[in-house]
């Protein structure tokens, strides 16, 4: 086999490499400025300044209070304290819980755990683009609800659902019923892409994370408005305000603000030219390969994700002959590749399990150059002709 | 690193028996309906010098992944010229460590799909030119066929739930 040298990242949804610059202001925190935040001596409390420092910067950038900001580990951890947090808080009003049905599976998971334990979980349909109307939001409230979590943004198919309309609606929903709904948002595809204000949007909770904006992995946000009853998954020392117990990780959430201040700078910017660049690759493959289709919102969708399904091929063997080629791209969400079940988001949207199962998502990111483009275009077209040469159902 | 072995890629990437056979006189098929993956095997039976059946021809087409197109690349050259009843000892076990580097769990039914297309093709030349059938491939052909409606009505009902709950 030819040795191919070139090695194009088309993942970024899935994760993306740390910024050098973010790297750069982790560093100290390793092996020199190492102390646990809850230390009273000098090693402590100088990580302690910067852990506040990070909490205020991430705050400030999504247009919250710090004391409103609880890190965690991961947006997955995120979300299971957003919806179990919330759930046994409240158990005592209600027992409903509202999410779409094409939430990340952490959302998906924990929801259908509550289930397991008493609470009952409604979820909502999404039309073909994989939007949720807020008017079936209305219509699923009844006097038990006490979270709604719609996603921002879907990792799969980049479609981005009408968070600022839903949140008017519970709210009005909240006044008719004189009883609080608490409204969650799983943000981790948005946050440092597209703005973020958890006024705006309307939101209590919000989920944020640092391994998709080009900060570290390890480190994650819970956006958690005052006054919001909620009950921590970790109990111990009591860090993160008694929400969150576990000796903080400094170097991850250091890194993780400074990524966030770099993408809310660059991010007018990044998004002209990752639209141009996206546009160009759909453009480019809907012309150059016959019956592939879009997935996602032609609009209201993120500018790095681009998600097809081809007729008559399956995707598993596409990316496979794309890593051969030196192109990283992935069916889907990467945590369903071991799961053989077609994709419960492209379902959601309408798809057959045989479509759903042909799909391709190419995610572009900060390093993605008007080449890497190029050279996708040129072998992405061979790739679908020779593997439906072997389809049966491709003629 | 690629996920899958170096024989895997090469099959993969140059897969050997790709395509239909004219007038083929055994054709199979299988398929997982979890994964979605379809095989469909094509038999050319002659007979040879001692008056043996054998698989003069064998083609294939999949709509599969990576693993499948392999291992069905790999069994068509297995048992290409052998006769049927060599062919039918071919069992998925043969194949994966043909294929070197253990598949993940979850790729193990990609293998079963090559052999389970085979033994359909077969069953089907013996019904065709009205031959016995052996008990131990009429034994396999029910198999086969039972997890075919079983996934189907297990597909069914998740659809099913699914329009429930989407309701
Ligand atoms: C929308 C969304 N939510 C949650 C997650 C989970 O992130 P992590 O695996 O970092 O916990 C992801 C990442 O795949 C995501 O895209
Ligand atoms: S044949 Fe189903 S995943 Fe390989």
């Amino acid at each position: 086999m030819k040795k191919n040298k070139r090695k194009i990242y088309f993942d970024y949804a899935a994760t993306t490499p740390v910024d050098p610059r973010v790297v750069k202001v982790m560093l100290p925190y390793f092996s020199k400025k190492f102390g646990n935040t809850m230390s009273l001596h000098s090693f402590g409390q100088e990580v302690k300044e910067i852990l506040e420092e990070s909490r205020e910067k991430v705050a400030s950038l999504i247009g919250a209070k710090p004391n409103e900001i609880i890190f965690t580990s991961s947006a997955t951890e995120s979300n299971n304290l957003a919806l179990k947090g919330i759930a046994f808080a409240n158990k005592n009003r209600g027992n409903h819980i509202i999410i779409s049905s094409i939430e990340h599976p952490c959302v998906m998971e924990s929801a259908k755990w509550l289930e397991s334990q008493g609470f009952e979980i409604t979820r909502l349909k999404v039309d073909k683009y994989g939007l949720v109307n807020p008017e079936d939001v209305k219509k699923a409230i009844k006097k038990e609800t006490i979270l709604v979590s719609i996603m921002h943004a879907n990792n799969e198919i980049g479609t981005i659902e009408p968070i600022e309309e839903i949140g008017k609606i519970i709210k009005s929903e909240i006044r008719n019923q004189n009883s609080k709904i608490y409204f969650h948002t799983d943000a981790a595809q948005t946050l440092g892409k597209i703005p973020v204000d958890v006024n705006k949007l309307g939101v209590d909770l919000l989920t944020g994370s640092s391994h998709k904006i080009y900060g570290p992995k390890g480190a994650a946000c819970l956006y958690i408005r005052e006054g919001t009853k909620i009950t921590p998954l970790l109990h111990g020392g009591g860090h993160e305000m008694g929400l969150r117990s576990s000796t903080v990780n400094v170097p991850a959430i250091v890194g993780f603000a400074e990524a966030l201040e770099i993408a809310k700078k660059e991010m007018k910017k990044e998004n002209e030219r990752l639209s141009k660049l996206r546009e160009k690759l759909e453009k480019g493959i809907l012309k150059k390969i016959k019956n592939a289709h879009l997935v996602g919102h032609p609009q209201k969708r993120l500018p790095n994700i681009a998600n097809f399904w081809f007729e008559g091929v399956e995707g598993e063997s596409v990316v496979i002959e794309l890593d051969l080629l030196g192109i990283a791209v992935s069916t889907g969400s990467a945590c369903s590749s071991e799961k053989l079940e077609a994709s419960h988001v492209l379902l959601a949207t309408g798809l057959k399990p045989h479509q759903a199962h042909s799909s391709l998502r190419l995610s572009l990111g900060r390093w993605t150059k008007e080449k890497d483009i190029d050279y996708v275009l040129k072998v992405l077209p061979k790739v679908i002709k020779r593997l439906r040469l072997i389809s049966p159902t491709f003629k | 690193m690629p996920i899958y072995s170096k024989k895997i890629i090469q099959h993969f990437k140059r897969p050997k028996n790709v395509g239909k056979i004219k007038n083929p006189n055994g054709t199979g098929e299988a398929g997982n309906l979890l994964c979605g993956d379809l095989m469909k095997l094509y038999l050319k039976i002659g007979k040879n010098k001692k008056n043996e059946e054998f698989i003069k021809d064998i083609k294939f087409e999949t709509l599969g992944c990576a693993v499948a197109v392999a291992n069905t690349s790999l069994l068509t050259t297995l048992v290409k010229g052998k006769t049927i009843k060599e062919a039918l000892e071919i069992k998925k076990e043969d194949l994966i460590e043909k294929l070197g580097k253990p598949l993940p769990p979850f790729k193990i039914h990609c293998s079963i799909l090559a052999v389970d297309a085979l033994k359909e093709a077969i069953y089907d030349y013996y019904k065709r030119s009205g031959k016995k059938i052996p008990p131990e491939l009429e034994i396999e052909h029910q198999r086969i066929t039972r997890i075919k409606n079983q996934a189907e009505g297990r597909y069914k009902e998740f659809r099913k739930l699914e329009e429930e709950v989407l309701k």
